[in-house]
């Protein structure tokens, strides 16, 4: 089947996401062949859920963003493949946050990722995943600039082969 | 996110996008697209829903590592279960976004 892109979406948002095409500087093919076998790899997750610790990290800047609505937390977080998932939260001011607090998997599935480890379908998953707040459409430029970067440090230091991104 | 993906494939690792809205990972240039026809939110599926979600993983790491093109798009065969106007609803925000909230006061004006 071909996904409807917009079946979830509210009508008057559309003409927001369709037809818009890439952003500046943005339209040449990008690639990197991914070289070994999927069992040999190390794969990494990254969700733009809002996904959070609880204890020991600052959630997301929603205030920040109530104060000024074109801006969103363009900061990054780290989430260890053992937490727990009563360890998270969820600051997202777009989505509704309840199924994503009953079950974090949806967004970053990171058990889900240990199974198929087990299975030995993968070869193994990093220790750290990644979790951003998506909402960022008006300023790119911190993204590119400072997370970007910080992020594909990190995957490296965690020996990624290749990353699943999932927007909320 | 897809630009996020791009920048990311740019400095050499190779990335695939899960997401709800694939027409528009590929008008962003994305370099590998898994599309779900799934509430905003639920990339993976239901909650607890470990066989759904298994399968959009499996299949979104088949497209990373498999493709063999730039803008290789595979969408998951997969109605969501649960009626659209119930789904629709249960996706969104319970109080209307910032932007959202200053896009409505500015048409009423």
């Amino acid at each position: 089947m071909q996904v409807d892109s917009y079946r979830f979406l509210p009508r008057s948002f559309r003409p927001l996401y369709e037809g818009r095409g890439a952003f500046p500087g943005e339209s040449e093919p990008v690639w990197t062949p991914f070289a070994k076998r999927l069992a040999d790899s190390r794969i990494a997750l990254l969700t733009s859920a809002g996904i959070h610790l609880k204890a020991g990290q600052p959630a997301f800047d929603l205030d920040g963003e109530r104060a000024r609505p074109e801006w969103g937390d363009p900061t990054w977080r780290i989430i260890a493949a053992s937490t727990e998932p009563d360890a998270i939260g969820v600051a997202h001011l777009h989505i509704n946050e309840d199924d994503l607090l009953a079950d974090p998997e949806i967004a970053l599935p990171m058990r889900g990722l240990d199974q198929l480890v087990a299975d030995a379908v993968v070869g193994s998953a990093v220790g750290e995943h990644l979790a951003v707040m998506g909402y960022q459409d008006r300023g790119l430029d911190d993204w590119r600039r400072t997370t970007a970067p910080a992020i594909l440090e990190h995957l490296r230091a965690q020996e990624a082969d290749g990353l699943v991104l999932a927007p909320a | 996110m897809p630009v996020l993906a791009r920048w990311i494939e740019a400095a050499g690792m190779p990335t695939v996008v899960v997401t709800m809205m694939p027409s528009v990972a590929e008008e962003r240039r994305a370099p590998r697209i898994v599309g779900v026809e799934f509430p905003f939110g639920h990339a993976f599926g239901m909650p607890h829903d470990r066989t759904m979600q298994r399968g959009v993983l499996e299949l979104a790491l088949r497209v990373l590592a498999g493709a063999n093109a730039f803008g290789t798009r595979v969408d998951f065969d997969l109605e969501w279960p649960v009626p659209l106007r119930e789904a629709y609803r249960a996706w969104q925000p319970k109080e209307p976004s910032p932007i959202v909230k200053k896009l409505l006061a500015a048409r009423e004006r």
